[in-house]
């Protein structure tokens, strides 16, 4: 800086070569300075995803001394043959089209309650969040022993005098117990993404409805609604792909029992792949799961396009 | 706390619903503690019982005692998880992998950011369209294929497959999209000004980065750093598959074993506390960070 200062009108020819070589180094600059990323995203990420294409057509397993065969469509034959593997689906996309609106729907009850700019409301949005920085091993062990048929919930229900039952034993409950507690601990991470949408909606919108008479709830519908539309995009896709990632909850809680009540499409390719090591079916699995996790984006990022337009 | 100020609330409680609803302020604030409570005596059930004997926690299951510290407590469930497993060894492996996941992060994704924020150079647009649009693919779906792969690659020693180190529970985690996405972001809201002028000083572009832009990153490096670490610490599904050996497992896995042998939930519950609590008291620490950090990754829809 002090050079351009100091010299004025002699001095532009050599800062204009510098600048000149900078712009030719730039290039070069530019890419080495993106390689390691690269190089990791090219060989942890890019081949990965290419390879659950590849792989889900050959018989690839984890530890084999013979190497994969092309195996064309056995492995789907297979897969679209299994009644598990229905079941899982089945199971993951309940689990998806019950939380996906109640989590959503909840996390936004929260993001307004302590939305208000009055004391202590740090104080809830703190504890709210509280089970999100909480891993979801710990927060699986510590909901299986409360789910237990003499744990803390049944324990507490009794003092209703009302007979809980097994939760995670009973095929009825099982998956409902773990939705319940999935949605109870990532509540308030959409709260806070919630929360940062309604801080984008100016508050003279507020003031205006107020002053022309508009009620809570016409305030909410006409003022609060449309400003959150990106927010609401986001949060949809981000929890349908979560609920579809399915894995940890049924891993330490149930195994996917009892009688493959709670067995989701992950857990399967994970049984698959990593415990009986096939890892060519546990590719198909992956795939179908990637097409459908990439069809939801899709059509729910269409829906609330189509929306944006219509306004 | 009071009706008055909560009269002021935008968007929940409004001055006209209150004449006619003199007890809606009281409703919501009994709402908001019945939800503190929903959400944080599981976890204070936790922590409690961890002091407590198997049988105290299932004889104070019906009262109120079973969420506060009383009868007889004791540290023996947290002797006895010493005791029981590796423990020491875990919680290390822990703090090792995601401490490094962590610091090469930072340095890897905002070297590339900084490439694609700052310089130009062909080839740049269609880089970031590629990182951008891998933020769809959740990892849960390419996990088996990966596990797979990494069990093909050669490691540094020349053998053959990457299981069972440390390596493999770092290294695929270090370059992230949705990091290089924040420090992108950032960077371009330094101004560029800032460059030409250490340009024309005869500062190299790695100078630039290292000695301008990174000093005035440190909101986004906060970020990255804590969307990074949780994930990093709460990792499960892959060191479960990638490790054998008790000498480089993590803390996440290694509660298991508790499932395997005669279960004490007292043990499973001062396991879970040691493993819980050190990211709680840092998430109360630095709880504007960490909430600034989770909204910002809203931002990406």
């Amino acid at each position: 800086m002090a050079t351009t200062v100091v010299t004025d009108a002699p001095a532009s020819d050599p800062v204009r070569r510098a600048r000149r070589t900078t712009v030719r180094r730039t290039a070069g600059v530019g890419w080495a300075m993106l390689a390691p990323a690269a190089v990791l995203m090219i060989v942890f990420l890019i081949i990965p995803i290419l390879l659950t294409f590849g792989l889900a057509f050959t018989n690839a397993r984890l530890i084999s001394p013979v190497p994969a065969k092309f195996i064309g469509i056995d492995n789907f034959v297979r897969l679209f043959g299994s009644a598990t593997f229905w079941k899982s689906l089945l199971n993951t996309v309940i689990f998806a089209i019950v939380i996906v609106p109640v989590q959503s729907g909840l996390a936004l009850v929260l993001a307004l309650l302590v939305n208000a700019k009055v004391r202590g409301t740090n104080f809830f949005r703190t504890v709210y969040f509280l089970p999100v920085v909480t891993s979801m091993v710990v927060v699986s062990m510590l909901w299986m022993f409360m789910y237990q048929q003499n744990g803390l919930i049944n324990a507490l229900l009794g003092r209703l005098g009302i007979v809980g039952p097994d939760w995670l034993g009973d095929s009825r409950t099982a998956l409902f117990a773990l939705i319940v507690m999935s949605a109870w601990q990532a509540m308030g991470f959409h709260m806070v993404i919630w929360l940062s949408g309604l801080q984008t909606i100016p508050g003279e919108l507020y003031e205006a409805a107020s002053l022309d008479g508009a009620s809570t709830w016409q305030q909410f519908a006409h003022v609060t609604w449309p400003g959150l539309l990106q927010t609401r995009t986001f949060i949809l896709i981000t929890i349908t792909i979560a609920a579809f990632s399915l894995f940890t909850q049924v891993n330490v809680m149930t195994q996917g029992g009892p009688l493959d009540s709670t067995s989701t499409v992950v857990f399967q390719a994970v049984r698959t792949g990593f415990q009986q090591q096939q890892t060519g079916y546990a590719s198909s699995i992956s795939l179908v799961f990637f097409v459908i996790v990439l069809a939801v984006s899709l059509v729910q990022r269409y829906l609330t396009r189509d929306k944006e337009l219509k306004r | 706390m009071t009706a008055p100020l909560d009269a002021s609330a935008k968007g929940v409680v409004h001055a006209a619903g209150e004449k006619r609803r003199p007890w809606l302020p009281w409703a919501v604030q009994a709402l908001r503690i019945a939800l503190c409570l929903v959400f944080g005596l599981p976890l204070l059930f936790m922590i409690v019982s961890s002091f407590k004997p198997d049988t105290q926690i299932f004889g104070d299951l019906g009262s109120a005692s079973a969420f506060l510290p009383v009868g007889s407590l004791s540290l023996d469930n947290y002797q006895g998880v010493f005791e029981r497993v590796p423990f020491a060894r875990f919680l290390i492996n822990s703090v090792i992998i995601s401490v490094v996941t962590v610091g090469l992060g930072i340095v890897v994704n905002s070297m590339a950011a900084f490439a694609l924020s700052r310089l130009k150079f062909p080839g740049q647009k269609l880089v970031l369209g590629v990182i951008l649009a891998t933020l769809i693919v959740p990892f849960e779906t390419m996990a088996l294929p990966l596990l797979w792969w990494v069990n093909q690659l050669p490691y540094f020693d020349g053998s053959i497959g990457w299981l069972d180190t440390y390596e493999v529970q770092i290294i695929p985690f270090v370059a992230n999209a949705f990091s290089i996405y924040l420090f992108y972001q950032y960077f371009d809201s330094i101004p560029k000004e800032l460059d030409e002028a250490a340009t024309v000083d005869g500062a190299s572009w790695f100078r630039i980065y290292r000695s301008i832009v990174m000093p005035l990153a440190g909101p986004a490096i906060a970020t990255v750093a804590i969307l990074t670490f949780l994930p990093a610490w709460n990792s499960y599904l892959w060191p479960l598959m990638v490790t054998q050996s008790e000498s480089i497992r993590p803390a996440m896995v290694g509660i298991d074993y508790f499932k395997q042998m005669n279960v004490s939930w007292g043990q499973i519950m001062a396991y879970a506390s040691i493993i819980t609590v050190p990211v709680l008291v840092l998430f109360v620490a630095f709880q504007r960070a960490f909430i600034n950090s989770i909204a910002s990754s809203g931002v990406k829809g």
